[in-house]
């Protein structure tokens, strides 16, 4: 393992799988205690759509899935503002209809077979420098937002009525939330994959959940957590030579699993 | 002490959800240190009035007077404890954060006021760990923080057992010393014991001062026939 760390692509995946970690561990924190997953899983599938869309057009992918995840979470918004009560259904809509333009336009995409799998999973070992960028800069942006708008945040997330109550812009916080979850879904699908995002942003989380006295501890005892189950299960990918998003996620399962056993249900 | 102006006053309210009328033609007065009841059947409209005046469903433009004011800004004086306190309980919170919820972080005011519900001592506590009566008085605590002059609560005890009934309406009782106390409840002991004023929501407003009420009803023992209450108040027919 440790001879593995002079390949720079290596050293990229660290850097990436940590960056993911942190910011998965942050926003699924805010997207859990919102009750927002299946939501953000809509999201992410729905990205796929900008994906096929980009291939198609000839647009940088990374715009394309940016562009098709910011209007998805934009048009969540909108639904869930003014009804709340279909969002479920909604959520289904965006997810299914997502997936089936990507397909399309990577059907009609002449010479291009573009591989569902590495979207679905992901593709750590192939992190390029730009897309560390990309994480550093949405990373700098989630912390300049909580270091803004923390207690805003954490009002809307506890009790919304309250919060707006207390003169604080509900609409605006809760579609910055969408908003945030989007980008954070585009910069983990090339790197840790559709799939993998979910379970990021949902299996660290629980586990600090349960150990965190405030939703900022969580925020970063996730981020921790989360880290680790990415630099095991990166070792076990190299190792053995096997797709890291699913190593990921194995660990991270099995993780849950010993922690549940140990702690107990509640 | 009634013949001060009302600090919240409701003229020929209206009020629809959709095309179902919920309230129809509420005419209220409250005046400092009212101790007000609102009863009513379920779906009657009682929540609809406190989220009225509380602004977080739209009244009609100058149905609703607070301290002689319709503006917004007079929203900070209303203190608010919402119906469903059990939400949310694995949000990791302290009780501390949740008195100081959306408004400028002061803890020695948040200490305070948790002092005044008498539980400064689980400040740190999470608040899922608590029991019902403790978060309600929690939530009491989050609705005191701003120094507000009228407290409304909706069903403040619908989720506690009944010593810890008794101790939010004793609390109520102190507070109600400094402020004025708008609650929503079933039940009609503490209409007897502890308010001074009693208003009935089925779509319009029935309102009673108990003053003469109590005395009218006291028999010699001191009992307080319920039956006979609830048939002045217009809930039996």
């Amino acid at each position: 393992m440790i001879e593995a760390l002079s390949y720079e692509f290596m050293q990229n995946a660290l850097i990436a799988g940590i960056l993911v970690s942190f910011i998965a561990g942050i926003m699924g924190s805010l997207i859990v205690v919102n009750r927002m997953v299946f939501l953000a899983g809509g999201i992410a599938h729905a990205a796929y759509g900008g994906i096929g869309i980009a291939l198609y057009t000839g647009l940088p992918i990374f715009l394309g899935t940016t562009l098709f995840a910011i209007i998805a979470s934009l048009f969540m918004a909108i639904v869930t503002l003014k009804q709340k009560e279909n969002i479920d259904i909604f959520i289904g809509l965006i997810w299914a209809t997502g997936m089936a333009i990507g397909i399309i336009f990577v059907d009609l995409t002449p010479g291009y077979n573009v591989d569902l799998m590495s979207y679905l999973f992901g593709s750590i070992l192939a992190v390029s420098r730009e897309d560390i960028i990309f994480m550093g800069l949405l990373f700098l942006i989630i912390l300049i937002v909580l270091k803004l708008w923390y207690r805003e945040l954490l009002a809307v997330s506890y009790d919304s009525e309250y919060a707006s109550l207390s003169g604080i812009n509900v609409k605006f916080f809760y579609t910055l939330l969408l908003v945030l979850s989007a980008l954070t879904v585009v910069i983990a699908i090339k790197v840790v994959g559709l799939i993998l995002v979910i379970a990021l942003l949902t299996i660290p989380i629980y586990i600090a959940q349960r150990l965190a006295h405030s939703l900022l501890s969580m925020m970063f005892i996730s981020g921790f957590i989360a880290s680790f189950f990415t630099l095991v299960g990166l070792w076990f990918s190299y190792s053995f030579n096997l797709t890291s998003g699913a190593c990921i996620i194995l660990v991270a399962s099995v993780s849950l699993m010993l922690f549940i056993l140990i702690k107990g249900l509640k | 002490m009634q013949n001060n102006s009302p600090i919240l006053s409701i003229r020929n309210l209206n009020f629809a959800y959709e095309k179902e009328l919920i309230l129809l033609d509420i005419n209220l007065n409250v005046y400092e240190k009212d101790f007000l009841v609102l009863i009513g059947p379920n779906g009657g409209g009682k929540s609809t009035l406190m989220k009225l005046i509380l602004g977080l469903l739209p009244a009609p433009s100058n149905s609703i007077e607070i301290f002689n004011k319709t503006s917004k800004k007079v929203l900070s004086q209303i203190g608010y404890v919402p119906q469903n306190t059990n939400i949310n309980l694995n949000f990791p919170i302290k009780a501390i954060d949740v008195v100081m919820m959306g408004a400028k972080e002061d803890k020695i005011t948040a200490l305070e006021v948790l002092e005044e519900v008498g539980m400064q001592e689980y400040a740190d506590s999470k608040i899922g760990l608590l029991s019902g009566g403790q978060r309600q008085r929690i939530m009491i605590a989050r609705a005191l923080y701003n120094k507000p002059k009228i407290l409304l609560l909706d069903e403040p005890t619908s989720n506690i057992d009944v010593d810890g009934q008794q101790q939010i309406y004793q609390l109520l009782k102190e507070l109600n010393k400094e402020m004025t106390i708008i609650v929503i409840s079933h039940d009609l002991s503490v209409i007897m014991k502890y308010a001074n004023k009693v208003a009935h929501i089925h779509k319009r407003l029935t309102f009673h001062s108990l003053q003469s009420l109590k005395k009218e009803f006291t028999t010699e023992d001191k009992h307080i026939c319920e039956v006979e209450l609830l048939q002045m108040l217009g809930k039996v027919r």
